[in-house]
């Protein structure tokens, strides 16, 4: 017992005192490392090798359970033997057989591949769920036997491992340094500089090069943002049927149409921009005020009275918080909803916001009527219709 | 007697005459009400369905739409003008009579018969005019087209009513109501007269037959393949699935807690 467990003994017991080298061999090369540290090996000494994480040698292992005076330093060691044998030996076979069914499950997957094909929808289907299905249950059982095999035979020890320096030895460095200078001596990267230099200047386009990849995430929007395709004189047709509308006929109090401009219905990216809703409202229902720009308020909030047709009001279908169409419409209550967020508009008061996250009333439409009685577009949006973004002025 | 006198203390017997009395009274009821819910409604407007309807006005209306249909302020809109269309919507679909003052009346069983309902349609019709009842005809969605009629329904109704007639949430707690048990007639109905915070259609902007194009959409929706579950107006079984997911990660929470914890006899 004493030879194994001596003083000076590179066991376990004082590892903190032993260097990186020593650390990374289990303190079996000591001694041929760093001189400072060789008294403290007995020369000749025919101590097994050990790898880290394994069991201690047998003669370790008898003295932890008999010798209460070693204890101490060889309490440090993993214990080898579970507390219960029986036990451990049923959770064995467990995991055996997981890892067993595990292995069957992957050729399984194997014999599911090469048999079930995917010539129809249904073979595809069938054969996603073999293949995910096998797949699936080989990694749950290595995990399972996994668990099972840590928390049932592995041992629960808390160990500290002290922190080694994380500098390599004077000698290391050393070493290095002389290898690097002679590398850079014998490449002639020092003698020739024509070479490093054209090198280097070399190297700087294809570091640039990418920036100009971003070109790809243009062109810039431009003023496109800011104008829809209205303008003076198209006719407003329903959306669906096409048919372009009269005064008349949209003349029930309440009415609601969902309108597109003459000649882009099919359209989608101008409609995205340039759908309409068309609302009829009672006599005296609308509040007059003037436009936004230019000499009025900055943000309009009411009804601008030469855009409108016999209480006819046009407004953008599209929600100025994030661009949903904002269609939902309570003719009892006069709101638009926008169904994303909950942004709600006055339609009576030139569609401004009383509710929710959007912070501009929806642009309104102007419009008239033509030589024909049907209902026009008197001229553009005067304000960008949708979300605001950053050049929005 | 002797037989039920020597019962009538039984457990039992309590529950036995209530059970009884119950039937008793259902089907009374049943052989009243379906006496006269088998009448038939003529079409066209008489004197007698007129003064029938106003009498049923007086019974079930006028509590809340006063006296001469002329509306309560705060309580009830004036019905002068409405039309026997509204009123049949209104009627036929249960949400009238209503059963308490609320941000939307709900679909419920109609309270009045379909003749019933017609009588007080005729009154309302004669007191100052209004769109009237669609005839069959008018509803029909033979040969309709179906395409058209979904353009017209997402442009237009989609917003409000889901892309499948699910319903939806408006302001206030009033909502857009499920389209799924709606008659073409009470789908055509709604569209002419604009009821409670719903636009109006007329049938000059949205003519009769691209009415018709619009309610084949609707009825014919119905019958498409529904992904399952709380499908969220057709989208699927999206709300399963964010509930398994939850559960799914609460049992890997506890499973690696389970895996990590310290076990067996501590080790000194």
């Amino acid at each position: 017992m004493s030879d194994t467990n001596s003083p000076g003994q590179p066991d376990s017991g004082n590892s903190g005192e032993l260097s990186w080298p020593e650390y990374l061999t289990g303190g079996e090369s000591r001694g041929a490392v760093p001189p400072g540290a060789q008294a403290a090996e007995p020369e000749g000494h025919a101590r097994p090798r050990r790898v880290i994480g394994t069991p201690p040698p047998a003669a370790a292992r008898t003295l932890l359970a008999t010798d209460g005076g070693a204890s101490r330093e060889a309490a440090r060691e993993l214990p080898a033997e579970p507390d219960d044998p029986r036990r451990a030996k049923r959770v064995e076979k467990i995991v055996a057989a997981c890892f067993i069914v595990a292995g069957l499950s992957g050729l399984a997957f194997m014999v599911f591949y090469g048999t079930i094909g995917v010539g129809s929808i249904t073979n595809v289907l069938h054969s996603n769920l073999a293949l995910g299905g096998s797949m699936a249950l080989m990694f749950l059982l290595l995990g399972i036997g996994a668990v099972l095999w840590v928390r049932h035979l592995m041992p629960t020890v808390e160990m500290a491992e002290d922190r080694h320096p994380m500098a390599a030895t004077p000698q290391e460095r050393a070493a290095f340094k002389e290898t690097f200078q002679q590398g850079a001596e014998a490449s002639q990267f020092v003698k020739r500089p024509i070479i490093r230099r054209s090198l280097i200047a070399a190297t700087i386009p294809m570091a640039v090069a990418p920036i100009f990849l971003l070109r790809d995430m243009g062109p810039l929007p431009g003023t496109s943002l800011d104008t829809t395709v209205w303008r003076k004189g198209l006719r407003l047709l329903v959306y669906g049927t096409g048919r372009p509308i009269t005064a008349a006929e949209f003349n029930s109090p309440g009415a609601l149409i969902s309108v597109g401009p003459e000649g882009y219905l099919e359209n989608d990216n101008a409609m995205a921009k340039a759908a309409v809703s068309l609302i009829k409202f009672r006599p005296g229902e609308l509040v007059y005020g003037p436009p936004a720009r230019p000499g009025g308020p900055s943000v309009r909030n009411k009804v601008v009275p030469n855009w409108t047709v016999d209480n006819i009001v046009a407004y953008s279908k599209i929600c100025t918080h994030l661009g949903c169409p904002a269609a939902l419409y309570e003719q009892t209550t006069h709101r638009i909803l926008c169904p994303c967020h909950q942004s709600t508009f006055l339609a009576t008061e030139g569609a401004r916001v009383i509710f929710g996250p959007a912070t501009r009333a929806l642009p309104q439409l102007p419009i008239g009527v033509d030589s024909e009685g049907y209902l026009i577009a008197t001229g553009p949006f005067n304000e960008p219709v949708g979300p605001s973004f950053w050049e929005r002025s | 007697m002797s037989w039920i006198t020597a019962r009538r203390r039984h457990p039992a017997a309590g529950y036995l005459v209530v059970a009884f009395v119950l039937v008793l009274i259902g089907t009374a009821y049943a052989v009243i009400t379906g006496g006269s819910a088998s009448a038939s409604s003529p079409v066209s407007a008489n004197s007698a369905q007129i003064a029938q309807g106003r009498n049923l006005f007086l019974e079930d209306c006028a509590t809340c739409h006063g006296m001469f249909a002329q509306g309560v302020s705060g309580q009830a809109p004036g019905l002068i003008g409405v039309g026997a269309a509204a009123v049949d919507f209104q009627v036929s679909t249960g949400r009238m009579p209503a059963a308490k003052l609320g941000a939307e009346n709900p679909r419920k069983p109609p309270r009045l018969t379909p003749s019933q309902t017609r009588a007080v349609a005729a009154y309302i019709q004669s007191l100052g005019g209004g769109p009237p009842i669609p005839s069959a005809a008018q509803v029909s969605t033979y040969g309709a087209n179906v395409g058209l009629g979904q353009q017209l329904f997402v442009a237009n109704c989609a917003a409000c009513h889901n892309f499948v007639g699910a319903g939806g949430t408006l302001t206030d707690g009033k909502y857009a109501p499920a389209l799924t048990q709606s008659t073409p007639t009470q789908i055509y109905e709604a569209m002419l007269t604009g009821p409670e915070a719903m636009p109006v259609f007329n049938d000059l902007t949205v003519t009769p037959q691209e009415k018709r194009d619009i309610i084949a959409y609707v009825t014919q929706v119905r019958a498409l393949p529904n992904p399952g579950g709380f499908s969220l107006g057709r989208i699927g079984p999206v709300t399963e699935g964010l509930v398994a997911f939850l559960g799914l990660l609460f049992f890997m929470v506890l499973a690696a807690l389970w895996i990590t914890a310290k076990h067996g006899k501590a080790h000194e």
